[in-house]
């Protein structure tokens, strides 16, 4: 009598699911399937029209979408490395039992992610001003005779956005490679230090390899945060920037959707160039990941 | 020789990282005190233009409703997600049948779907509803978590079956070992869950921006990209407004620090 039967146990395991796949089948499937059946229709405002592949063909006619496009490319391939790196770099320098102030330096270092993206963007934006506290800096270590533009020029736009992101994310990434690097086996440092193996060599044969599912993560998540990229550049850069250097796609969809004459079909086709990005780069990532596995 | 080196250099790392960290809260709470140009021109003391900025800011927003929203919004969808992430993260670990695992395979497929190519269709879905402007417009659809529901299902794997087995000897049903085992055992995992989803839904932007649309609604994320936003902003009354957005999140993070890595930790697992 104490078992349940198999029939019963099943169904409430469904009752337990039950409220999340309600919810998500409203407001997660349903919204995409909706917005794949959008993407093929055109017109402005709430007058749509079936459109076939209109919308795509008006994307390779858009130059505005390609900067958005490329824009966005950019500051994934020069931005998520770079954060990834020092990620792990903070990650092994806290992980070192022996580090004086260990935990104040650790709690520095997460503190950014704690404040809003809005937030933290008001910050940068005061201070990367043209008279602003960063340019007065620079100029006191003789770093530059002259202040940066920070704010109005196209490729000084573009790495302040980089520098704000780097900061606001990588303590984040930091949590997940230290969580890792506590979880390798001191000893086998121990047996390598016995060894006589140097210290960079440990890194390479012993961390990075333990590192590998870590850094897979924090590249697909940071990939996927990066094109999205919208509540910075819309604080710091309103309208896209200088020469709409930082219209990032989530940006213009935004644009396209509620600042414009609505154009949803239009806009609903740039979110599906995102997905299919998402979907490339994963499994690219995911691709290079396997191989580097093998021996 | 070499070790002492490489000692001080580790320390200069970490050191230029903690202060390029630490610094833009130095300096949002240098800006509350200053006025506009001071902050736009890199005055780094302390100004007398506090109070100033305080009362420049009460009169330009209703600081009360902000907070009020803020606070409701944020409690309510945590309190929901954590119910109904927690169920199905224990149910999908605990009741699992090939349908069962299908059906968590392709919601992990769907974490990677952008906000973007969902926040049409969502803003359509309230419009029909006649939810746009109000706080269960911007609640619902942060409830079912992806995220959260994988986060409870990795942690339920720490979760001792025999805790279980125990509990079905002494004549519990699901729902009670669900309510009297599980969620007490795994109290750590509840409060770094709760930290993670009330600061996201405290700092959420782009779907509040859509869906609230007067100022009755707005939350103080809202209030302090529209103070931004106009044609002169003034810098000091924005630190100030930013400041204090920024207060219950830093107070979190200070009280429960240890609960939100160890909570990460967990579900690294």
């Amino acid at each position: 009598m104490m078992a349940q039967a198999p029939g019963k146990t099943t169904l409430t395991g469904w009752l337990f699911k039950g409220p999340a796949l309600t919810l998500l089948a409203f407001f997660m499937v349903y919204p995409i399937l909706s917005s794949l059946w959008m993407s093929l229709q055109v017109g402005k405002g709430m007058n749509f029209s079936f459109g076939g592949f209109a919308n795509m063909w008006r994307l390779t006619q858009d130059a505005v979408f390609q900067q958005a496009l490329l824009n966005t490319l950019t500051l994934l391939v020069v931005q998520v490395p770079i954060m990834i790196t020092l990620a792990m770099l903070m990650a092994v320098a806290l992980n070192d039992p022996s580090l004086k102030g260990r935990a104040l330096f650790r709690t520095a270092i997460f503190l950014p992610c704690v404040t809003s993206l809005v937030a933290y963007s008001v910050l940068f934006k005061s201070m990367f001003a043209f008279d602003g506290v960063v340019n007065r800096f620079l100029e006191a270590l003789h770093i530059m005779d002259q202040p940066i533009p920070w704010l109005s020029d196209a490729f000084w736009a573009k790495t302040l956005i980089i520098l704000a992101i780097t900061w606001r994310w990588t303590g984040y990434n930091t949590i997940f490679f230290l969580a890792s690097l506590q979880n390798i086996d001191p000893s086998i440092y121990e047996a390598a230090r016995i060894d006589g193996i140097p210290r960079w060599a440990q890194f390479i044969k012993i961390t990075l390899p333990a590192l590998k599912p870590v850094i897979l993560f924090t590249t697909v998540t940071s990939t996927i945060g990066t094109l999205q990229l919208f509540d910075e550049v819309n604080t710091i850069t309103p309208l896209g920037g200088p020469s709409n250097s930082t219209l990032t796609l989530s940006l213009y969809i935004y644009q396209l959707s509620f600042k414009f004459m609505p154009s949803f079909g239009y806009a609903a086709t740039v979110s599906y160039v995102i997905v299919v990005l998402v979907m490339i780069l994963s499994f690219i990532q995911f691709v290079v990941a396997r191989e580097r596995r093998r021996p | 020789m070499n070790r002492r080196l490489h000692r001080i250099m580790i320390y200069a790392l970490l050191s230029i990282a903690a202060f390029v960290s630490v610094f833009p809260f130095l300096w949002l709470i240098l800006g509350a005190t200053n006025i506009s140009p001071d902050i736009l021109s890199g005055k780094t003391t302390p100004g007398h233009a506090l109070f100033d900025n305080i009362v420049k800011l009460t009169q330009q927003v209703d600081l009360v409703q902000l907070f009020y929203n803020s606070t409701k919004i944020a409690v309510i969808a945590t309190a929901l997600t954590l119910v109904v992430a927690s169920l199905a993260g224990y149910a999908f670990e605990i009741f699992r049948s090939k349908i069962s695992d299908r059906i968590f395979a392709g919601l992990l497929a769907m974490l990677s779907i952008p906000f973007a190519a969902l926040m049409i269709p969502l803003f359509v879905i309230m419009a029909k509803l006649h939810l746009i402007n109000t706080h269960t417009a911007v609640i619902i659809p942060t409830v079912a978590s992806i995220f959260m529901i994988f986060y409870f299902r990795q942690a339920t794997k720490s979760f001792p079956t025999e805790l279980r087995d125990a509990a079905r000897v002494d004549g519990l049903n699901e729902w009670q070992i669900f309510l009297y085992i599980y969620v007490p055992v795994m109290r750590s995992t509840y409060a770094a869950a709760t930290i993670i989803i009330f600061m996201a839904n405290w700092n959420n932007y782009l779907w509040p921006l859509i869906v609230l649309q007067t100022n009755d609604t707005k939350t103080i994320t809202l209030a302090v990209a529209s103070l931004l936003s106009a044609y002169v902003p003034d810098y000091g009354v924005v630190m100030v407004a930013t400041t204090l957005a920024t207060l219950p999140t830093l107070f979190i993070f200070f009280v429960l620090q240890k609960q939100f890595v160890q909570g990460l930790l967990g579900s690294l697992k």
